[in-house]
């Protein structure tokens, strides 16, 4: 069949270009005229130039609060990735242990940010939380208020809880689209239980685990809400993240400049990662 | 329309406005010469010049925030080096 072209197909565009002009391109730019610029509030404002990026870019808060998104989002792939793979890999495919299964999968996504984190404060405390009466029954220093690597293992682990069934149920889409006849010809062949993995199942998922890594990059580089609620960015600043510290900077201390000009510097620090793992991913992808 | 409270300013409405003619550019040059004469450059994957536009553009905007951190405010070398980077981008990429 012969496609037709019709360049006014592109009016059908048009609403999203709208939606997106105000939900997106307006706030950035809005955005970008308060980063060369001060205000003590009232609509008045003095143009202070590259002042608030070059206080950025040399202040120790944002590149410690950077260090620590990346770190947290390193970890965060590094568990979340394979085991979802691990779990969605060991799913049933047929019976009524899927639909059970892929409920249980979908309840975390269910929940609310603040939520989750309400639910970990209370589940890690010391004084009456299950895993912190637990632990501190068991002889384990556990303190997520006092310790920083106590506070960084449970958002790690509260991340982890609400996240991983994301890349579970992803995988799960890719390996049941799988016909039967590859695994057929597999067992024809002889294939262990790991070439099947490697030259089946996994080339066949490599689309939907680019999308879990781009979600989950981008979720866990930006996060805000859980370790809002469960450590408030602390001990100290230990999980004090460039989000936590940028709403710190806009409304607590309503140093909209410097808040404006640190937006800018992430947004493009999540462009080019984001650009990076998508091309690197497509790229191999393609290749392979 | 009262836009006072996006806090226009002159330079940064020249900028947007840069962007917008950049964007409008493409398109009339893609009317000409549709496809947008995708081809395999020097980082060895294929682009679009939608592509090379967007690569220029992210580049420039880490070129003019190092110039900032590491040489200091006068950033119309950066800009120099941008358009240099970005003329690069559109020649090898």
């Amino acid at each position: 069949m012969e496609k037709t072209w019709n360049n006014k197909a592109w009016f059908m565009v048009l609403p999203v270009l709208v939606l997106v002009a105000f939900s997106a391109v307006i706030p950035l730019m809005t955005v970008v005229n308060y980063s060369v610029q001060d205000t003590f509030g009232n609509n008045e404002f003095f143009w202070a130039g590259t002042d608030w990026f070059l206080d950025v870019l040399e202040s120790d808060r944002f590149w410690d609060a950077l260090t620590r998104n990346l770190i947290f989002s390193a970890i965060i792939l590094a568990i979340e990735i394979p085991l979802g793979i691990v779990i969605a890999l060991n799913m049933p495919k047929k019976g009524i242990g899927v639909p059970i299964c892929l409920v249980l999968m979908a309840l975390p996504l269910l929940i609310p940010w603040n939520v989750v984190g309400t639910i970990w404060q209370v589940f890690g405390r010391v004084d009456i939380g299950l895993l912190g009466r637990t632990l501190a029954s068991l002889g384990i220093n556990y303190n997520y208020v006092q310790n920083p690597l106590d506070a960084w293992v449970t958002l790690i682990i509260m991340d982890v809880w609400h996240w991983t069934s994301l890349v579970v149920l992803l995988c799960y889409a890719g390996l049941v689209s799988i016909p039967d006849a590859y695994y057929q010809a597999a067992k024809i062949d002889g294939a262990s239980r790991w070439s099947v993995f490697r030259y089946i199942q996994l080339p066949k998922m490599k689309r939907v685990l680019l999308i879990a890594f781009l979600l989950r990059f981008m979720d866990s580089f930006m996060i805000y809400t859980e370790p809002f609620v469960v450590t408030g960015g602390g001990p100290g600043n230990s999980t004090t993240f460039l989000s936590i510290d940028l709403v710190k900077m806009a409304i607590g201390q309503f140093d909209l400049g410097p808040a404006a000009a640190l937006s800018i510097i992430y947004f493009l620090i999540i462009l080019l990662l984001s650009w990076i793992f998508y091309t690197v991913m497509t790229t191999s992808d393609a290749q392979g | 329309m009262d836009f006072s409270w996006m806090a226009w300013t002159l330079p940064t409405a020249l900028f947007f406005l840069t962007i917008a003619l950049m964007l409008v550019g493409m398109g009339v040059w893609e009317y000409f010469s549709p496809g947008g004469n995708p081809r395999v450059g020097i980082l060895r994957f294929e682009t679009t010049r939608g592509d090379r536009l967007f690569v220029s553009l992210l580049g420039s905007a880490f070129i003019h925030l190092a110039w900032l951190g590491l040489v200091g405010a006068n950033l119309w070398w950066a800009l120099a080096l941008s358009v240099i980077y970005a003329i690069a981008v559109f020649r090898y990429v």
